[in-house]
């Protein structure tokens, strides 16, 4: 699904991605996680062509992705921060979406599902961050697409709306794609991922199930094994 | 492209700002040709206004708009969208707009007026369009400034430096510069110098017809040639047209190789 | 009495015995085919009767006082060989000639009709055509040119005339004519008492009407466009300059109206629209401007050199790039009641004069005297900053040069 290439990307003095390699392959959760700066946004966002790398290739369902954007009606991306432009009503921004993304959507469905009906007519600058992100996650549900990417996911969300959160997850592995989350909720992560990837000083430090994590690092649960990766590294 | 310059441009059309900049020239306009009665005084006041605040306006409202749309900026580049259409269809958004309150702001005042029965309908034409090339301009500079400076704070202060520079300290380095050197034929370097800065050449588009007689009275042969024929207004609006092209490839440029 | 009784006899002799009398016929196929013959053949008054055609003559000497009467279609041609129609007898009347076709000549003037030492004649609905000197009016008093076209060509100052040229001629009547592409399009030379009225002097190569040495005359409702420049009125005294238009004088050294050395002039009721100076004022004392309209020049009034005790006043100064030019700090004209469009003042006790005095003069027209080049940042916001900061406390412009009592509207 995602092959990157000896990826490198510098922030002024800043080595954020120092010669990545990573392989994903089709369907499963994937969990990207590592310490704050290991460059996992950066990740994201150059798989998203939002960041530039500086050298090194990535191919998204076998093709370059250099200086292309068609790719995109691939993938759903959910951000971090779900900060919207303040004037757009709510059915305003589906509707400008769909009609970017032209393509057939579950709209209806998934605006039901998170109880939205009642904010369709409200300007988004007067939305709680919690809904906000539900706004964000029916955005990003909403089309059919094979790869997902979700940042953060769970910022903001109330108990009912993460337990649909996961729901919706589960049922789109189920559908066979493939879908790349970044959590510093260990225990969402615990709960869902197949896969974990773990990142640090811009390559993968680790890159397995979490099964293998916790054999590794012989621990019980996901969250201590992170914790030991992170000070076997800090020893190392 | 065109499905963000719609979006942009609606929501621009819908921001209170646009509301007051648009209120703003239909209350001048009403207010210069009514209390007023006179189309050319009118036309003459309309030309200092227009030179001096709309490319404070173009840099400001474009400079506001770049930060403030960042977040929408950032839902876009997630979308199978090129990030040229994205960033020309932003600023065509704004240019737009803005150039859409100016035109008609002042416009219905003086189709009111009757203006269609005045000779002064070139003049004001004229007026109009060198508003609108400004605007352009100036939201091009701006969205240049915001592109390359993550910092908001200094995102407005270089904007507001740069509008400065152009409208009031430029003007005054050439004064200095003319006055300097003005045992030395001047001719060719204050053609150029007028040539680099769009608000000087705003100006001279429009002195070139309201104040042609004035012009004339220089002696100098480029002057001559430059005024006295439609060379001037054909290399003015060159001029115009690329400080109009340069910027906005800029934008594009920058923003094909920007990390956001 | 007697001297008519006798004029009687003699006009019943010559109606008897001549044979169309009092009138001569001449065209190509009459019996009379020159002018030259039916001016010999004809007799004091008789009226010479010029049908339709082409006669090619110059050098045609009217001795006796005749009358020329041109019928449409009538045209003299000089095949420019020299000068054409040279009166030299009093009370000759030429009317609705076509003349064409006058000589080019280095060492005289020559002219399509030239008056010499004669009064009483009348010139009037003459067309002349590709012509060096037009009407040329030699020590010839109380005559009268109305009504004439004068169409010339002239590409070079050097090698052209003046459309219609008075030379020591007083009490001359010149209205109604038009006269362009000449050198100037009327030129006075020491001629006083002359009255010019309601002609078109338009698109000649220097004025539209010059005087010099000229005293004591009036000239109104002409009209002054698109010359080399309007109208020059040099060393000359008492001349009245009433009604007239001086337009679209455009140029380097243009302007509408030129006085230099001129004292005792009045100057009213004019409109001058549309020139690179309206009005340039050269070493001239004792004129009263007033009830003038200056629309649209590059500078209204632009004062050179000494000039006292003018007077500007009840005038309308409408959107000039520059209102008033003075090159010293010196001042001793008047300037009141005048309407400017530039004035930004209020008038609160409703009396239609503005309650702050008003600068006609500002700093950015003296940078441009010093360095003309400026003149490309006329209406730049720093220059009106300038210029609003010379307001407020003048350094460099005269300090009394203020109207007072600026008028807050148009004066009609």
């Amino acid at each position: 699904m995602i092959k990157v290439e000896n990826l490198y990307k510098k922030f002024g003095k800043n080595q954020v991605l120092d010669g990545l390699d990573l392989q994903i392959g089709k369907g499963g959760i994937i969990a990207v996680l590592g310490p704050n700066g290991s460059g996992k946004t950066t990740l994201i966002k150059c798989i998203l062509g939002m960041v530039i790398p500086d050298k090194g290739s990535i191919e998204v369902m076998d093709t370059p992705i250099r200086r292309t954007w068609k790719y995109r009606s691939e993938i759903n991306y959910m951000p971090q921060i779900a900060d919207f432009p303040g004037n757009v009503r709510v059915r305003e921004l589906f509707d400008m979406i769909r009609d970017l993304r032209q393509r057939p959507d579950r709209q209806e469905e998934l605006v039901e599902l998170f109880g939205l009906e009642p904010h369709m007519q409200k300007r988004l600058s007067t939305l709680s961050g919690g809904t906000k992100q539900k706004v964000n996650i029916v955005l990003t549900f909403m089309f059919d697409c094979p790869l997902l990417i979700l940042d953060e996911p769970t910022t903001g969300l109330d108990p009912a709306a993460l337990i649909r959160l996961k729901r919706l997850i589960r049922e789109e592995h189920s559908r066979g794609k493939t879908i790349l989350i970044t959590s510093h909720i260990m225990e969402f992560v615990a709960e869902i991922a197949d896969e974990v990837i773990y990142l640090l000083e811009g390559r993968i430090y680790f890159q397995g199930s979490v099964e293998e994590l916790k054999k590794m690092t012989k621990q019980k649960n996901l969250e201590h094994a992170i914790a030991a990766l992170t000070t076997t590294t800090a020893d190392a | 492209m065109l499905k963000i310059l719609k979006y942009s441009f609606y929501d621009l059309m819908r921001s209170r700002w646009s509301y007051v900049y648009f209120l703003f020239y239909l209350l001048l306009g009403f207010v210069l040709l009514f209390l007023n009665n006179d189309v050319s005084k009118a036309v003459i006041t309309l030309m200092n206004i227009i030179i001096v605040l709309v490319p404070l306006i173009g840099t400001i409202f474009g400079i506001m708009y770049c930060y403030n749309s960042k977040e929408f900026t950032e839902l876009l580049l997630a979308q199978p969208i090129p990030r040229r259409s994205i960033f020309l269809g932003q600023y065509l958004g704004v240019a737009g707009s803005l150039t859409f309150s100016l035109v008609f702001g002042l416009g219905i005042p003086f189709v009111i007026y009757g203006l269609f029965k005045s000779n002064a309908i070139f003049d004001f034409t004229l007026l109009l369009v060198t508003g609108a090339f400004l605007t352009m301009i100036f939201t091009a500079l701006a969205f240049n400034i915001a592109i390359s400076n993550e910092n908001r704070i200094k995102g407005f202060g270089y904007a507001v430096l740069l509008w400065l520079f152009m409208a009031v300290i430029y003007d005054g380095l050439f004064l200095i510069s003319l006055i300097l050197f003005e045992e030395y034929p001047l001719d060719n370097f204050s053609l150029v110098a007028t040539l680099l800065n769009p608000v000087d050449l705003s100006r001279t588009l429009i002195l070139l017809k309201l104040d042609i007689s004035a012009l004339l009275g220089y002696t100098g042969a480029v002057f001559k040639q430059f005024f006295g024929t439609n060379a001037g207004l054909v290399i003015s609006a060159l001029m115009l047209l690329m400080w109009t092209v340069l910027p906005v490839w800029r934008i594009v440029f920058v923003a094909k190789r920007k990390d956001f | 009495m007697k001297a008519t009784f006798y004029f009687l006899i003699f006009s019943f002799a010559t109606s008897v015995f001549a044979q169309n009398p009092g009138r001569i016929e001449i065209c190509p196929t009459c019996e009379v085919k020159t002018l030259k013959d039916g001016i010999e053949a004809g007799m004091k008054g008789d009226t010479l009767l010029i049908r339709e055609g082409i006669y090619k003559e110059f050098n045609i000497v009217v001795n006796k006082p005749l009358i020329l009467q041109g019928e449409p279609g009538s045209v003299i041609d000089g095949e420019d060989r020299g000068e054409i129609l040279r009166i030299v007898s009093d009370s000759v009347t030429v009317d609705g000639l076509t003349i064409r076709n006058v000589g080019t000549s280095y060492m005289t003037d020559w002219a399509a009709i030239r008056v010499v030492k004669s009064r009483h004649y009348r010139i009037q609905n003459v067309t002349l055509e590709n012509l060096f000197f037009g009407i040329y009016l030699e020590r010839s008093d109380h005559g009268v040119v109305v009504n004439n076209r004068i169409l010339g060509d002239a590409t070079d100052e050097y090698n052209s005339g003046n459309g219609i040229q008075l030379w020591y001629s007083k009490h001359v009547d010149v209205e109604g004519n038009h006269v362009q592409g000449v050198r100037d399009g009327i030129y006075l030379e020491f001629a006083d008492e002359v009255r010019i009225a309601d002609n078109v002097s338009t698109k000649n190569l220097r004025y539209g009407l010059h005087f010099m040495f000229s005293n004591n005359d009036i000239y109104t409702g002409n009209t002054f466009e698109d010359n080399g420049a309007g109208v020059a009125v040099m060393f000359s005294r008492n001349i009245r300059m009433v009604g007239n238009t001086f337009r679209k004088n455009w140029g380097s050294a243009s302007f509408g109206l030129l006085l230099k050395e001129i004292n005792d002039a009045e100057i009213s009721g004019n409109t001058f629209e549309e020139n690179t100076i309206g009005i340039n004022i050269d070493g001239s004392n004792r004129v009263v401007y007033s009830d003038n309209d200056f629309i649209k020049n590059g500078w209204a009034v632009k004062v050179l050199g000494a000039c006292y005790t003018n007077t500007f006043s009840r005038n309308n100064f409408l959107y000039n790039s520059f209102d008033i030019s003075y090159n010293s700090k010196m001042n001793d004209n008047i300037f009141d009641g005048n309407y400017w469009s530039e004035y930004t003042g209020y008038d609160l006790d409703k009396d239609g004069v503005g309650d702050v005095p008003y600068r006609p003069v500002k700093l950015f027209s003296y940078i441009v005297n010093r360095t003309p080049e400026t003149i490309i940042l006329l209406r730049s916001l720093f220059m009106d900053i300038i210029d609003f900061s010379e307001k407020v406390s003048p350094v460099f412009t005269p300090d009394n040069l203020v109207d007072a009592n600026p008028m807050m509207k148009k004066q009609q």
